[in-house]
């Protein structure tokens, strides 16, 4: 996987970057893709029995029931494409956060939860909502704009360099504060800025 | 609270109305962005202090109003370990630094206890920091689950966007058969849309069914719109829910303005409440429903009535019901956790509690406990039937464990039985509707 990496194309960021270090940029190419199903839920990205500890120990643990190499094979700058309903359950929002930990850089999917839909980018997460998510496959390395709203496969499983020849898949249009709240890492640092320019 | 005014010449959803006084706005439309002034906060051990108490330190902000805040310690009660000490730890240290006047500790689950404090009251707008927060609609309130970075902004703000929903309407006419329950339409609702059939959208359950049903099993409906994916799941507040709220303690409970207007926009479904059988959701997935009477009559080793969705005082009468004068099968452990203080003691008060123990059930902490999935956890290979809300892969520990999802009166059946059975075999001949 490494090797593909080298090979390929270098994770070349066009966008800002976020405080937190992590590529919080709303357009970027050369992702690696983690294929997951339907339904993958807040459990599993977040298992219950960790819950009681830090984001750092719960990320560990994301995914190890459906995929149990992910947390050790995942790297900064991968993106997960999934099935329909991605993230249903919990509240919790360590299931985005470990998400974030890993350095996934966005979520592609059909559909989300909603309560996780809101989590992501309150804590830096882009999820990117494109109906024809199913046409993009485990190893390709896409390229986003979620400003612009598509995504493209830029080279496919098989290694082949596709560039911008391979169809843009168009994704839902995501509200600029949502699109401003990643670029600043989240809620939390734009809350900051805000009190910071506020006189209390 | 204030009536609203409707600027609008349109037909307006409970939703709109309730978005539309929360934003301070004459009217708002379906799909576009408001911002509401938020009425309650709560929050509980696990998604609150230990979250929220270094945010709000690293931001240097004070919380805008406590008394709109509440503070339930429900999931990692009781204390089990040291990492369980640390967390409610952290959050009893930080109500008293913080002098929150409304702290309920160890009083049971959040969902429950709130608004049988009076806390709840049709109109408000509330958020709260747990996916089961769409209880509060089953009060005519627009309440949902938010994560703890978005409630740290709530508390610093007092304030947080919606986008304003579409609302599907959940029209039950008829009246439920004997033996069956509002977590039997919930999950039949499930099985047929899914669990993002609601696409984070409003809710609304209504019809002659949903006005029959007691505020303990409105809640059930509203609960389990997290299951059913919705964002909020509402049900016009009527007498039954004037007098519950007065029972709780609420004043000032203004029900009249709180409803949709006929011919509202929305997606309408309809539904026969009386042609409806008990249900049961197959793991891993509350969509996996079925009939009860349609699966093989599976041997179970565990019974769990508990949580939030199930444990409330009637689905303890419901239980009671069905296990009265009798012995759960020997192969079965029924594990039985009150849902809040108020319900153990109403229950204890009214013999169920006896009953339930002289039938062989084991009663648990009123806490979130074992459906929280937390730590409490069941021996490989079981199979566990539960009035819990989520049946999802390992959410009681090993992932063999295969959880099915019921009602109370089902999961009590199937403990009597030893295997999975339809609570209609069960239930006294004699027994009728007017002595629910």
């Amino acid at each position: 996987m490494d090797k593909r990496r080298t090979s390929g194309t270098a994770l070349l960021h066009r966008g800002r970057r976020g405080r937190a270090g992590a590529d919080t940029s709303t357009a970027s190419i050369g992702h690696r893709v983690w294929r997951l199903g339907s339904d993958v839920d807040t459990d599993a990205l977040a298992p219950g029995a960790w819950m009681k500890y830090p984001v750092e120990v719960i990320a560990q643990h994301c995914l190890e029931s459906t995929r149990p190499q992910f947390a050790l094979e995942v790297r900064r700058g991968d993106v997960i494409v999934a099935g329909p309903n991605f993230g249903i359950g919990s509240s919790r929002e360590q299931a985005a956060a470990a998400l974030v930990h890993l350095g996934i850089a966005a979520v592609i999917a059909p559909s989300f939860g909603g309560l996780f839909f809101r989590n992501a980018f309150n804590v830096g997460l882009m999820l990117l909502t494109c109906r024809d998510a199913d046409a993009i496959a485990d190893g390709e390395r896409i390229d986003f704009d979620a400003r612009s709203g598509w995504v493209r496969c830029r080279i496919d499983a098989a290694g082949r360099e596709l560039a911008v020849h391979a169809p843009a898949l168009a994704c839902e249009q995501i509200p600029d504060f949502l699109l401003d709240m990643v670029e600043a890492g989240g809620l939390l640092p734009q809350l900051k800025g805000r009190l910071r320019t506020t006189p209390s | 609270m204030g009536c609203p005014v409707n600027a609008s010449d349109r037909p307006q959803t409970l939703a709109q109305k309730l978005i539309a006084r929360a934003s301070g706005r004459p009217a708002v439309v379906p799909g576009e962005i408001a911002t509401c002034r938020v009425d309650l906060a709560m929050f509980h051990d696990s998604s609150g202090p230990r979250r929220l108490k270094p945010m709000l330190a690293d931001l240097g902000a004070a919380i805008w109003d406590k008394d709109k805040v509440v503070l339930v310690i429900d999931h990692y009660v009781p204390e089990a370990d040291d990492e369980s000490r640390r967390i409610v730890r952290i959050a009893r240290d930080w109500a008293r630094e913080q002098a929150l006047p409304h702290v309920y500790d160890s009083q049971g689950i959040c969902h429950v206890v709130v608004p049988q404090h009076g806390h709840i009251r049709p109109g408000m707008f509330c958020v709260g920091g747990d996916s089961h927060s769409p209880t509060g609609g089953a009060f005519g309130a627009y309440m949902f689950g938010i994560g703890a970075t978005e409630m740290l902004s709530v508390l610093v703000t007092g304030e947080i966007w919606v986008r304003v929903p579409q609302t599907i309407f959940m029209r039950w006419s008829g009246r439920l058969a004997y033996g069956v329950t509002a977590k039997d339409m919930m999950l039949s609702m499930i099985g047929r849309y899914g669990m993002n059939g609601g696409q984070y959208q409003a809710v609304e359950f209504c019809g002659e069914a949903v006005s029959a049903l007691s505020m303990n099993e409105r809640m059930t409906l509203s609960n389990m719109s997290a299951e059913l994916g919705a964002q909020v799941g509402l049900i016009a507040p009527d007498d039954e829910t004037r007098s519950w709220l007065w029972q709780a303690g609420a004043r000032e409970i203004e029900v009249e303005p709180w409803h949709s207007d006929e011919d509202a926009p929305g997606v309408r479904h309809n539904f026969d409440a009386s042609t409806l059988a008990p249900q049961i959701s197959l793991p891993h997935s509350p969509a996996h429903a079925r009939d009860v009477d349609d699966i093989e009559p599976t041997p179970v080793q565990i019974a769990y009535i508990g949580a939030c969705t199930g444990a409330k005082l009637d689905d303890l009468r419901a239980a009671a019901r069905v296990l009265a004068g009798y012995r759960i099968d020997k192969r079965v452990r029924l594990l039985v956790a009150p849902a809040s203080l108020h319900d153990r003691e109403a229950a204890e008060r009214e013999g169920i509690l006896r009953r339930l123990q002289e039938a062989g059930a084991e009663l648990l902490p009123s806490a979130c406990g074992i459906c929280a999935g937390y730590g409490g956890t069941m021996p490989e290979d079981s199979t566990v039937i539960t009035s819990i809300a989520r049946n999802f892969r390992g959410r009681m520990g090993p992932a063999s464990v295969q959880i099915f999802l019921a009602s109370p009166y089902t999961v009590a059946a199937s403990a009597l039985r030893g295997r999975i059975t339809d609570p209609r075999e069960v239930l006294w001949d004699g027994e009728t509707e007017s002595t629910r």
